[in-house]
């Protein structure tokens, strides 16, 4: 049985160094196979004694198994190295840019219109738009705003003839949605509006997001809550917000909201004129005569209007600081929004 | 309206600070938009008198003058003009400080010593004024200090009122608001009528009651207005802003500013026969104070004498019956002038006075003979003359009509949310001047002749609120049933458009919506736009007709801005008139200019076409489930490429077109690269296809390539089409994966290389079906389109 030994070994040695499948393969049939050295080994046997025939049979099968084991384990080995070697060659770098369109974005006039809409629509106002050049009756006349009232000085107008207008704010929608659709109605309209003011701080066109309740319940105090609701929602901050007595042919009482500032949390800075408030809208309970003219009872309802720059919230939410970029649509400004 | 607040606390003091006095203000609803000292911040700075001035020895513009100052006489180099013997002068000394922290010191002008400083109106932070020295009356008494003197410490509180409020506008309005708010008396000066001392009047005429029920007039004669007002008058009129002229006019404007009535001076002698209120007649003109001569409309209030107009009925004076410093016999006028009509009125004429300013909004129609006799007495005391009985003419019919307006009590709580009890009602509306009796459902209030901006309850419930503090009105949530909001499936919104257009990488820009002419007119020759009346600039002159113009030029300024990829979109309303109408469409337009990619280490350097865009189009309208009702169908358009425009139908119907810029328009506009737009009708993208279930086959699909030549005139589109009529019941879909154009085929012709798919819902197809079936769609292309079968 030396001989056996010297063949394991061998064997070991030789599939050990073998470098792929066909060589162990190789291997295996000359050492395993029917007429491999091993199993000629077992057919050697026949010359043994009966005594000692079982015990070198055992061993011989031993070696065997042994033997196929190592093949095994060594094809295995190279398996996973040639499959270690496949991935390190298809290392890619994951650190170049990945490829296709750049996502555009919106412009933050839209962004703040839709937030807004979120807020309003998620308590029941419905968005409504409507025709940008309006008649003079809807624009003016139906808002309690006659021909030469003071009030009209200071919407400073487009005109197209003498009875229309480049709307000067969103308000003749709520009259078109008045005049068409029976209380309550919760609504807020969206849209551009058009002033003949250009300067710093103004631009002829700008949006504004109007809104209006009108039910059977709702008061002054309905509206404050609101407006200061919706302020702190669209801030995310627990500001201080203030009503202040005003004027508006279509309101009565009328407010201006003030928020302390945003910038200096109301200590007085350059953004609010050192006064520690900024001026962001106006609203009021329907005047009775708009009620009149829209046909609806001032005895059964009573509703309430609020009406809000969106450029101007806008530059405070974002710390815009000059209103002229909203519409100089410079790429370097819409891609940060 | 610019309040001294030293003369506010004349009439009423309450104990609040200034700044509380300006919050408490802005709180009723008269904003206070500025609080300002009425002068600098200086030390120092005495009543001067120059009591010799010597031309300097080596400068021709500097004097030598010799100023009395109180306790010594000093030596001061002086620039001024006006700088002459007798001069009173604010006087600098050594040690003071001027406004900018100003310390005067000894110095020496060219050689000579000069030890202060006489300064104007404008080194003291006065005034602007700054062209000569300040000069203080006669009077002043020299060596005082100046703030002393002039009563400087004081602050000019800036109210911006609200057009309703004019009754604020004076000293009485403000001073009985200020009085409410604070639950302290106002003592506004005693005005008793001055007796005539001469018998002469002026005869008055209203020619036109509706608009001038009211006019007192009255004769003065023998004033001196040779003289300066005093100081007091000329200090108050100059921190409300207003320029002291001569004691007449002074007078009229001190009128005006404390009580509200804006009252005029006519030089007496200069009118002829009486006064007549009436309308302006045809080819009547008039020179005004400010110079410029007018023919009024006919429409316009004059008051006129016997023989011409003298004055723009409470809007400005004439020049020719102006008084002047030598008038010595005068006609005051204090007027009512109807708002309604007065609104607009001088506007019209390009002016607006603080006369008209407040008979616009309404002046108190009873305060007229009390504005006169407050005029009288001040006039008499600072320029001497005798006054003659007041003429007062009335046409009580077309004076305002006050009825009562009526509150409830019940409508309080309804509207404010708040319970107010019912003596604050009482005070708050007492305050105000209403005389408010009890009624059965609350109170009945009269009210006053100078608030025009109370007639309704509303009105009432407003001035509760805005007096009872908003602040301290209460807050609550809305109210509301929850009711799920019906939505139609079909009805989309922008949103997922615009989040679409967002992924596939465009930018949302917004434009103006009006555009320059000619940029309209290179897009759209054939519309007419909508043109403005009163445009803001030239080159936002008409109303757009398509967002192009817009974009485009949103396109030029980026590029110019070293921008090398542009993909942008616009949504909003074009204009376009439409037979009487006027149609207001809202559009979706885009624009894709640049390499397709990014750029990036792998990116082909391709740049974008026109298939890209109508690929972004495509996809769009899948939002809607309607890619298969779009056509694009060879059209040409102004402003685009000819062989490179489409219109894009959908369901039959024009709804938008793509194509790229024609290279002229493109070098019109300096643009040196391929730009490709589209416009659509955003109705079709925003009314969707309900889902319509159809059921999925489990049987496989047979595909079968072809490939055909044809004439290079013809269109993928026609093919298809052809396709799709001929391809039988189990037809299922069609797929262009390629065209060749080149070597081995005719240069007149194309190939085209088509995959058509195949597949039954209830087996599996047969090869032969199929095999006839794709030979029957090439035959059928045979013969429609000359098409060969390429192997």
């Amino acid at each position: 049985m030396e001989n056996l030994k010297a063949l394991s070994d061998a064997a070991r040695d030789a599939i050990l160094a073998a470098e792929d499948n066909a060589a162990l393969e190789q291997l295996r049939v000359e050492y395993l196979g029917k007429k491999g050295h091993l199993t000629a080994l077992l057919k050697g046997l026949g010359k043994l004694s009966a005594e000692e025939r079982p015990a070198a049979g055992a061993e011989i099968n031993e070696a065997k198994q042994a033997l196929q084991a190592l093949i095994g384990e060594r094809k295995a080995t190279l398996e996973h190295a040639a499959v270690a070697q496949q991935l390190a060659a298809e290392t890619i770098d994951v650190t170049l840019p990945g490829r296709g369109q750049r996502t555009g974005r919106q412009h933050p006039v839209t962004r703040t219109i839709e937030r807004m809409q979120d807020f309003f629509g998620a308590i029941g106002f419905d968005v409504v738009e409507g025709p940008e050049i309006e008649d003079d009756y809807h624009n003016f006349e139906a808002l309690n705003i006659p021909a030469h009232h003071p009030a009209r000085a200071m919407h400073d107008t487009f005109y197209v003839d003498e009875t229309t207008v480049l709307r000067t704010h969103t308000s003749p929608v709520q009259v078109r949605v008045m005049e068409s659709q029976a209380p309550p109605l919760r609504i807020i309209c969206p849209g551009r509006v058009y002033r003949c003011d250009s300067d710093l701080t103004h631009t002829p066109m700008f949006h504004q997001v109007e809104g209006l309740l009108v039910d059977d319940h709702s008061s002054f105090a309905d509206l404050k809550g609101l407006i200061e609701e919706f302020l702190q929602v669209f801030f995310e901050r627990d500001l201080a917000v203030r009503f202040r007595p005003s004027y508006f042919p279509f309101t009565e009482p009328s407010a201006e909201v003030d928020i302390q500032c945003v910038q200096c949390g109301g200590d007085g800075c350059r953004v609010c004129s050192q006064t520690g408030w900024l001026e962001v809208m106006g609203c009021g309970m329907v005047h009775p005569a708009v009620f009149a003219h829209c046909g609806i009872d001032t005895e059964t309802y009573t509703g309430f209007a609020f009406g809000m720059g969106v450029e101007r919230l806008a530059m405070l939410r974002y710390g815009v600081n000059d209103l002229r970029l909203f519409f100089e649509n410079d790429l370097r400004f819409l891609e940060q929004f | 309206m610019k309040i001294s607040e030293q003369w506010l606390r004349e009439w009423v003091n309450p104990d609040v600070d200034t700044q509380a006095l300006a919050h408490q203000l802005t709180m009723a609803g008269l904003e206070v938009d500025a609080v300002e000292p009425v002068a600098g911040a200086f030390s120092g700075v005495v009543v001067g008198e120059i009591v010799s001035a010597e031309p300097h020895p080596d400068a021709d513009k500097l004097r030598l003058c010799r100023v009395n100052a109180g306790a010594e006489s000093l030596q001061v180099v002086c620039g001024a003009p006006n700088a002459r013997v007798g001069l009173k002068a604010p006087f600098a000394q050594v040690g003071a400080v001027l406004p900018g922290d100003f310390r005067i010191r000894k110095a020496k002008l060219r050689g000579q010593a000069s030890e202060g400083m006489l300064c104007a109106e404008a080194e003291l932070g006065l005034s602007e004024a700054d062209a000569g020295l300040m000069e203080l009356a006669p009077e002043a008494p020299v060596g005082t200090d100046l703030r002393e003197y002039l009563g400087l410490d004081d602050q000019v509180i800036e109210v911006d009122l609200t057009p309703n409020r004019a009754d604020c506008l004076s000293m009485l309005g403000i001073a009985r608001e200020v009085a409410l708010l604070n639950g302290v008396p106002m003592c506004s000066p005693e005005i008793a009528p001055v007796l005539p001392t001469i018998e002469r009047t002026f005869d008055v005429v209203l020619d036109a009651p509706e608009r001038c029920p009211r006019y007192v007039g009255r004769v003065i004669e023998g004033v001196d207005l040779s003289r300066p007002s005093p100081l007091w008058l000329q200090e108050r009129l100059r921190r409300a802003g207003v320029r002291s002229i001569d004691p007449a006019v002074d007078v009229t404007n001190y009128v005006l500013l404390e009580l509200g009535q804006p009252m005029h001076a006519f030089d007496l002698d200069t009118l002829q026969g009486g006064i007549v209120v009436r309308c302006a007649r045809a080819g009547e003109s008039l020179e005004l104070l400010d110079g410029q001569t007018l023919e009024p409309h006919e429409s316009s209030l004059v008051i006129a004498d016997h023989e011409r107009p003298l004055a723009l009925a409470g809007i400005m004076g004439g020049q020719a019956s102006a008084v002047s410093a030598g008038s010595c016999n005068l006609f005051l006028e204090s007027a009512f002038f109807t708002p309604q009509p007065m609104a607009g009125q001088a506007r019209g004429y390009g002016l607006h006075t603080d006369s008209s300013h407040r008979f616009e909004r309404g002046v108190d129609f009873t305060l007229q003979r009390r504005a006169m006799e407050r005029a009288t007495a001040l006039l008499l005391e600072i320029a001497g003359g005798n006054a003659g009985p007041v003429v007062e003419v009335v046409d009580e019919a077309h004076l305002p009509s006050r009825a009562p307006v009526a509150l409830r009590a019940a409508r309080i709580p309804r509207v404010l949310g708040l319970d107010m009890p019912a003596a604050d009602v009482e005070r708050i509306l007492g305050g105000l001047g209403l005389d408010v009796t009890a009624s059965e459902e609350g109170w009945l209030c009269e009210v006053p002749g100078w608030r025009f901006d109370i007639a309704i309850e509303a009105d009432l419930l407003e001035e509760l609120a805005r007096v009872y503090g908003y602040e301290r009105l209460p807050t609550r949530r809305i109210r509301a049933d929850l009711a799920m909001p019906t939505q139609d499936e079909t009805r989309l919104s922008l949103r997922p458009v615009r989040s679409h257009l967002s992924s596939r990488g465009y930018n949302e820009a917004i434009t103006y919506s009006f555009v320059e002419p000619e940029l309209q007119r290179l897009f759209d020759p054939d519309t007419p736009p909508v043109s403005l009346t009163n445009p803001i600039s030239a080159d936002m002159a008409v109303m757009r007709t398509s967002l192009l113009p817009g974009l485009v030029g949103v396109a030029r300024r980026n590029l110019n801005r070293q921008q090398g990829r542009l993909r942008l979109y616009e949504t909003g309303l074009r204009f376009v008139p439409a037979g009487k109408g006027l149609l207001q469409e809202p559009m979706l337009c885009l624009l894709l200019a640049g390499p397709r990619q990014p750029e990036g280490w792998d990116a082909k350097r391709d740049g974008a076409d026109f298939y890209d865009l109508k690929g972004d189009i495509e996809s769009l309208f899948r939002i809607a489930r309607r890619e298969g009702e779009l056509r694009f169908v060879a059209s040409e358009r102004s402003a685009l490429h000819p062989g490179r425009t489409a219109a894009i139908h959908l369901d039959g119907e024009e709804v938008g077109y793509l194509g790229a810029l024609h290279p002229s328009v493109r070098a019109s506009l300096d643009l040196d690269m391929d730009i490709y737009v589209a416009e659509i009708a955003t109705r079709g993208l925003l009314s969707a296809r309900m889902p319509a279930f159809t059921p999925v086959s489990r049987f496989p699909v047979i595909r079968r390539d072809i490939a055909v030549v044809v004439d290079k005139t013809v269109t993928a589109g026609e093919l298809a089409e052809n396709v799709r009529t001929v391809a039988g019941p189990y037809f299922e879909d069609f797929t262009l994966f390629d065209v060749y154009e080149g070597k081995g085929i005719d240069p007149k012709r194309k190939s085209l290389a088509m995959g058509l798919t195949f597949r039954d819902q209830s087996r599996t197809l047969s090869d032969e079906e199929v095999t006839e079936v794709v030979q029957q769609v090439i035959d059928s292309l045979r013969k429609n389109y000359n098409a060969e079968q390429r192997s």
